[in-house]
């Protein structure tokens, strides 16, 4: 029998149903709560260079139908490509506006979000998600959030961040419903950036 | 693969008592069903186009030696999808490929090729040759 | 508009037990097993599993036998099982040229290269009742499978060498007539990635790949209905079984993780090719036209409505006058499907107590406008009347 060059293949989750479970669910409260920084419990075995976190949110949330970008830096570890087709059956794409979700190991190159899928009027869902790991991320002090989900306000800080992070978001907004939602990730915590959130500096 | 696709609960288990202890091994990715959607070809052979589509089961294990071992197979059967994942790595182990052959390749196809010959000649029992008659006139 | 209604918790509670002991029906009888139906009623498991769109015949004796035989209830049942599995891909285009034939017949041409072989059909059955469905079949099975006496009359050939090429591979019977042109070519393979409604909502125009899959998961009742149309007049196709098969096909999937094709296992299907008279247009010759039908497990009826319904939906493509139902995509493929059709229907049934309420409160309002006009007219009326006489 035929067979690819042997690579070391990662297991993934543990659990794959109930732990891509737990981990949508804190995805979804990120998102319902836009800035505040959630704690993942349950991590998956993946290719170290991805978080953890942003491992499990990949596991949970990608599937056969989603098509992912992966930004450089996450493209030159064929492991990661490698381990995400093997569990979720995710293929790639090159050009990010064919992503449903993209993957970015450096969100300070990441490319403008203009350049991802923004969805239509009709179908807004049909946007990108970005995912970008950073090495700082609290709710200490950075950006002042406001929105849906935000009583007055809340702050964030995350770094490193795209150069010209506020006036893309602030673009961002205006695209309305259109538009892509940021999740941020850093070892096991994860905090979300929906389109409808406000950034003040 | 192809045999270990259609072997069932009582070949694996046959081949198992007479295989004895068979090695340990981990997931790489737990028995799990899933769908796959069908094509088929307009005309039968042109463009392609979405039948419907089938429940599907695979796993995929590593044995103790570090051989891979993968399984796919129609319908929602948990426990097969393992085992065929575990034997078609021995299929690969040198240690082992003579013995999982005779205890369970071979009998597999065996029963097959008879299943086959069987429903074969009960077609071809139902093969017939049509003849049309000559209207308005004597043939001779 | 609807209003959420509460209450009734008990009522429904009790009323799904009465249809569990229902179900069950009288406990003097042995259940059914799920093999008895996948074994013994295949052909309602087959249309199950093709317009549920989900090959699994396990799980379609255990929808209908859930549904106590209420197929389209069943097929509902499998469409909801579905949607709770992950898909892993799309399956190689199955090769129905190398089928395992179980059955094989043209009304076009008698002698054809690989022959015609009956196999388990009701046709030249008497339809006497009780004659085949009961002991008669103990007795035919009990006996040695494969070469029942009454085969070996004038007409069979010798079996021993036909069992032994009985699963070759049987050249289409479209390609004898390809040579002269005479038939038209299938649409050739492209790499385009087929449409797919069980992901983009079904829109129009609908091209062909996506009107097929509809089609193949439609309501037997509904393309019958409308293949009988054609051939009544309403969208005349003139059509000929060109070649109906049966049998099985190995289903093949390039597993991502493993870079190679695998087999995953045979599945039964049923393949329809009908030939179709077509007279030429400014930009085609006279030649025969085709359309398609291929469905799972063995279901004739259903894959040459298909083929009758596919050819005559390709009126628009082949330039034909658009004048019947069968030839109205947008009518065919937004009613074939039987569960959304069954949703739509059935939901009258649940209240719909402050529609009904405002639609009385609005002819009542209505009646008492028209009263009051009738009442003036005829008063106005009236006396005219009375000075003409």
């Amino acid at each position: 029998m035929r067979r690819a060059a042997p690579r070391p293949r990662f297991s993934g989750f543990d659990d794959p149903v109930f732990d891509a479970q737990m981990t949508f669910r804190a995805v979804m409260n990120a998102t319902a709560n836009p800035g505040r920084v959630e704690e993942l419990s349950l991590l998956p075995d993946m290719p170290s260079r991805l978080a953890a976190s942003l491992a499990a949110a990949a596991l949970a949330l990608i599937d056969h139908d989603t098509p992912v970008f992966l930004d450089r830096s996450f493209a030159s570890d064929p492991d990661i490509a490698a381990s995400l087709s093997f569990h979720t059956g995710c293929g790639f794409v090159e050009d990010p506006s064919c992503a449903a979700f993209a993957l970015i190991g450096h969100p300070a190159e990441c490319p403008a979000f203009s350049s991802f899928a923004q969805g239509t009027l009709e179908y807004p869902d049909r946007s990108a998600t970005l995912f970008l790991q950073v090495e700082k991320l609290d709710n200490e002090a950075g950006l002042r959030l406001r929105g849906p989900g935000i009583s007055d306000s809340r702050h964030l800080a995350a770094a490193p961040l795209p150069a010209s992070l506020a006036e893309e978001l602030a673009a961002n907004r205006e695209r309305f419903p259109q538009g892509v939602d940021l999740l941020l990730f850093n070892g096991s915590r994860l905090a979300a950036l929906p389109r409808s959130t406000r950034v003040e500096g | 693969m192809s045999i270990l696709v259609v072997a069932n609960a009582t070949e694996f288990a046959a081949a198992e008592a007479a295989l004895g202890p068979l090695p340990g091994f981990r997931h790489l990715r737990r028995p799990e069903t899933g769908l796959l959607m069908l094509r088929g070809r307009i005309g039968g052979e042109g463009t392609k186009f979405n039948i419907g589509e089938a429940t599907v089961t695979r796993c995929h294990i590593v044995t103790e030696s570090g051989t891979e071992g993968a399984a796919y197979h129609l319908g929602r059967d948990l426990g097969k999808a393992e085992k065929a994942a575990l034997f078609e790595a021995l299929t690969r182990e040198p240690a082992w490929r003579d013995k999982v052959e005779a205890a369970l390749l071979a009998p597999v196809k065996a029963r097959v090729d008879e299943e086959r010959r069987t429903k074969a000649s009960e077609t071809a029992a139902t093969r017939v040759e049509f003849f049309t008659m000559v209207r308005g006139e004597d043939p001779r | 508009m609807y209003v959420a209604v509460k209450g009734g918790e008990k009522a429904i509670a009790a009323a799904h037990e009465q249809l569990s002991r229902a179900r069950r029906g009288d406990r003097a009888f042995a259940e059914l097993e799920l093999a008895q139906i996948r074994e013994q009623l295949a052909l309602a498991v087959a249309r199950v599993m093709s317009e549920a769109s989900l090959y699994d015949a396990e799980l379609a004796a255990l929808a209908i036998k859930q549904s106590r035989g209420d197929l389209i209830e069943a097929i509902f049942l499998a469409r909801a099982y579905r949607t709770t599995l992950p898909r892993f891909g799309e399956s190689l285009p199955i090769a129905t040229e190398r089928m395992t034939i179980k059955r094989r017949i043209s009304a076009c041409f008698k002698d054809m290269p690989g022959g015609q072989v009956l196999g388990p059909t009701f046709d030249y059955t008497h339809r006497l009742l009780g004659e085949m469905g009961k002991a008669a079949d103990e007795e035919n099975v009990a006996s040695k499978p494969g070469v029942p006496a009454s085969c070996k009359m004038p007409g069979v050939a010798h079996l021993e060498s036909l069992a032994s090429d009985a699963t070759a591979s049987c050249p289409r019977v479209a390609k004898l007539l390809g040579n002269e042109a005479l038939i038209e070519e299938p649409p050739s393979p492209s790499h385009a990635r087929p449409g797919d409604i069980t992901r983009e909502p079904l829109g129009f125009p609908a091209e062909r790949d996506v009107r097929l899959q509809s089609l193949a998961r439609g309501d037997e009742g509904f393309l019958l209905g409308l293949a009988y149309s054609t051939q009544r007049g309403f969208g005349r196709t003139h059509p000929f079984a060109g070649e109906i098969r049966f049998g099985n096909v190995e289903v093949e999937f390039e597993a991502p993780e493993l870079g190679f094709s695998v087999p995953l296992g045979e599945i039964e299907v049923t393949e329809c090719d009908m030939v179709n008279q077509f007279r030429g247009s400014a930009n085609a010759p006279p030649q025969f036209t085709r359309g398609y039908g291929l469905v799972f497990g063995q279901s004739e009826r259903k894959a040459m409505s298909m083929a009758l319904v596919d050819r005559a939906l390709r009126a628009r493509e082949l330039g034909e006058e658009i004048t019947a139902p069968a030839q109205d995509e947008e009518f065919v493929l937004s009613h074939s499907d039987n569960v959304q059709a069954t949703g739509f229907v059935e939901h009258l049934k649940l209240p719909h107590y402050v529609d009904f309420q405002a639609e009385l409160f609005l002819l009542r309002q209505l009646r008492r406008e028209w009263e009051e006009r009738h009442a003036a007219v005829t008063a106005t009326q009236q006396p005219s009347r009375e000075a003409a006489e």
